[in-house]
């Protein structure tokens, strides 16, 4: 019998005031009973319109049925078949503009909670199974992966799975990407992410960290070596700037910065942790990402009074997701919108004392649709500050393909491919990813890896 | 994990260990730099190439005790290992086409300078070197920078080893002389770097300096190694970490190298507190 409830099965979560003292996650999962009673909440449409919505194509009705009867491991195969990472899915994809936009319970009421139960799987199973180790047969067939985040972890993934060897090469000492330097704990544990990256190892893929490609190995001594086809999914990590004076005033970040001290280093457990921050009494973060919700948060669990968020548009054109903004709200983060940057003050040592913004107001569309924000003529304000985090956007890193001239780019330095394939410029050669589209989500980027995976396996079965 | 393969002590807090890394080692080049991380709970730092062994596979960092990791490192010894080794990193130092170099190390900066002497040389350039100690019992490779100089002269602040002055002191007597100099090379303290270019600046001499900011990543994912060079905002670990000296900012520099200053001293006394508490039982 379904459950016809018009709400989602709420979900608990740590107390406001407590966690933004804390970095231990913030939404708390469901139990076994709550998850069954939000799965019979799914109406088992034959249409399945939801499934066209994940960019993974996981099959979504299927795994929720077989949660309704209470066999969760089963629903985690159903899953894991086309979703290689599904514990950080159910966190961090935006549900709402994707399977849950297009679940028939929206004509009345709240969608099924899709991300919710496929982060319950994904941790029931985590908590109650070992992993299976069943490796493919191999096919004797090398690819190589560039950047281990959600792109070339998911590529990685389905290559294995056909039999070839598949070896990741990754910059930093960890592999994960955004996963782990750039989205926090308190969103997205990173025992778990390495612990689904275990999966993936299990599955025979072999991941060699500090491997920066385009200074170690270039994309053609990687050719050289014999693998057969390469998928660059090496992110948009290239920290964009404000170019306004002051920038470079101790205690200004980049975002990535900020955000890798907290997350991939744990600066936030200083000393323990040999890696330092600093976050002063009052902290701006400027834009309105879900980077800068996130910086916002880490600036207040590390103790920060007052945390401001500084956006040039008004509420309504945050580019983050509404449960972000939410959550950043209960947790006293607060909103200085229609504001705008022009000049960050310092001290006589060098220091940041304040930064001076100037007020807007909205006019015309312009090209990306949003209404363009225009300084307020005598609006300029100062806002006193001792920290400044900058979250107005990145581009991919130009490492790779300044040592790749055969590799063609969009002027703004995203890899130019075929959309359906991923296949670049250069022969054997695909990517996906933020390295093509410039930064977007974690599941667009584990979809264009997944795309990519296929095409590589027809264009190596094909050759000769 | 990156064996240690040998270790030298080349003064009370200055040493050597050489690192088996053979990728690193094949693309090795005069001015890259490395970044480490000892252990599971470290940071990241990066230290210059000082030498490198295509052969051997090996690669050869020089560091001074001066904070935690620095000193944890120095702990270390042949046998042992470091848990992450990346590189090389950044720019190589451009170094074609000069006949006439004077290459100035500052303390450290000798170790560091000393791949860039060693390839002009190998270039056939005519190198002076001038190396800036601030006492005789500080002075490091002496035998080695001589081996790839035409001539040296080793300074010390003290004069305790009989040649009393700065850096600067000896390259003002070189450019006095009206020796022909087509290049600089200088590196070691912000503040040496920043007193040599403005010596050569005004008299139009090219000078190379190699910067040493704070860095994480050292991929340019982060830009915590911004600085100002000719009034535009790079990163050392991407775009240098050698730089045009008479178009840096300096004084940003050595502002910015303080950014963490306090807790550096932090982490050294917990670290101190531990290693007290290991002695006293």
């Amino acid at each position: 019998m379904a459950n016809m409830s018009l709400k989602k099965v709420s979900m608990s979560e740590q107390d406001p005031n407590v966690r933004n003292r804390n970095f231990l996650e913030v939404a708390l999962g469901y139990t076994k009973e709550q998850a069954i009673e939000e799965a019979n909440r799914c109406l088992q449409c034959k249409t399945k319109p939801c499934v066209a919505g994940c960019p993974v194509m996981v099959k979504i009705p299927e795994f929720i049925k077989l949660v309704a009867e209470g066999d969760i491991e089963s629903a985690y195969h159903v899953i894991k078949e086309t979703n290689s990472l599904p514990a950080v899915c159910g966190r961090v994809c935006p549900q709402e503009s994707q399977c849950e936009a297009l679940c028939v319970r929206t004509k009345k009421g709240e969608s099924v909670g899709i991300g919710r139960l496929e982060r319950y799987v994904a941790d029931w199973y985590m908590a109650n199974r070992e992993p299976e180790i069943k490796k493919p047969i191999t096919n004797g067939k090398k690819v190589a992966v560039v950047g281990g985040g959600p792109a070339g972890l998911t590529c990685a993934g389905d290559l294995a799975k056909e039999g070839y060897e598949v070896t990741i090469f990754e910059a930093f000492h960890a592999a994960g990407g955004v996963l782990m330097y750039g989205i926090p704990e308190f969103r997205l544990p990173k025992a778990l992410v390495q612990s689904e990256i275990k999966t993936l190892k299990d599955l025979g893929v072999e991941i060699r960290t500090n491997m920066v490609i385009g200074k170690v190995l270039s994309l053609d001594e990687l050719i050289e070596e014999g693998y057969e086809a390469i998928f660059i999914g090496s992110g948009a990590g290239l920290p964009s700037f404000m170019k306004i004076p002051g920038e470079n005033l101790n205690g200004v970040y980049s975002a990535n910065e900020f955000l890798t001290r907290v997350n991939l280093m744990k600066a936030y457990k200083f000393p323990d942790c040999d890696t330092p921050v600093r976050v002063g009494k009052n902290v701006a973060v400027v834009g309105g990402g879900n980077v800068a919700m996130d910086a916002a948060r880490s600036a207040k669990r590390l103790g920060a009074e007052n945390v401001y968020i500084v956006y040039r548009r008004s509420e309504e054109e945050l580019p983050a997701r509404a449960e972000e903004v939410h959550h950043a709200k209960e947790e006293g983060i607060k909103f200085k919108l229609l504001n705008n940057p022009v000049e960050i003050l310092g001290t006589e040592n060098g220091w940041v004392k304040g930064m001076t913004c100037v007020s807007m107001v909205l006019g015309d569309m312009d090209a990306s649709g949003r209404r363009r924000p225009i300084v307020k003529e005598g609006s300029e304000h100062v806002l006193d500050v001792e920290t400044v985090i900058i979250a107005i956007g990145q581009s991919p890193n130009p490492m790779i393909t300044s040592t790749t001239p055969d590799l063609k780019t969009q002027s703004w330095g995203g890899i130019i491919v075929e959309e359906a394939t991923g296949l670049s410029s250069k022969q054997g050669v695909y990517a996906g990813g933020d390295v093509v589209t410039g930064a977007a989500t974690v599941i667009l980027a584990m979809g264009a890896g997944k795309d990519a995976a296929k095409a590589m396996d027809t264009y190596i079965k094909n050759k000769k | 994990m990156y064996k240690i393969v040998k270790k030298e002590v080349l003064n009370a807090t200055v040493k050597l260990l050489e690192i088996e890394a053979p990728l690193i080692a094949k693309k090795a080049q005069p001015g890259q730099f490395i970044i480490l991380r000892t252990d599971e709970e470290g940071e990241r730092i990066p230290l210059t190439i000082a030498d490198y062994d295509r052969e051997k596979g090996t690669v050869t960092i020089i560091f001074q005790q001066v904070g935690k990791t620095t000193q944890v490192l120095g702990a270390l010894n042949v046998g042992d290992k470091i848990l992450d080794f990346v590189g090389p990193l950044g720019m190589a130092s451009h170094l074609d086409g000069y006949k006439n170099a004077v290459v100035i190390g500052g303390g450290l900066g000798s170790a560091i300078a000393y791949p860039q002497a060693k390839k002009l040389h190998e270039m056939g350039a005519k190198v002076t070197t001038i190396a800036g100690f601030r006492n005789k019992e500080l002075i490091i490779l002496e035998k080695e920078m001589s081996a790839v100089s035409n001539q040296i002269f080793i300074t010390t602040d003290d004069g305790s080893n009989g040649n009393k002055g700065f850096v600067t002191d000896e390259l003002k007597k070189l450019i006095d002389q009206d020796t022909s100099i087509d290049l600089v090379i200088a590196i070691g303290p912000l503040i040496m770097m920043k007193f040599v270019s403005q010596m050569t600046k005004s008299h139009g001499i090219k000078t190379l300096v190699s910067m040493n900011p704070v860095m994480i990543d050292g991929t340019g994912m982060c830009g915590g190694c911004r600085v100002t060079v000719a009034g535009e905002t790079k990163f050392a670990c991407v775009d240098g970490p050698d730089f045009d000296g008479h178009d840096i900012d300096f004084d940003e520099a050595m502002r910015r190298q303080t950014m963490y200053k306090e807790q550096e001293a932090e982490s050294m006394d917990q670290h101190n507190c531990r290693l007290g508490g290991i002695i006293d039982g």
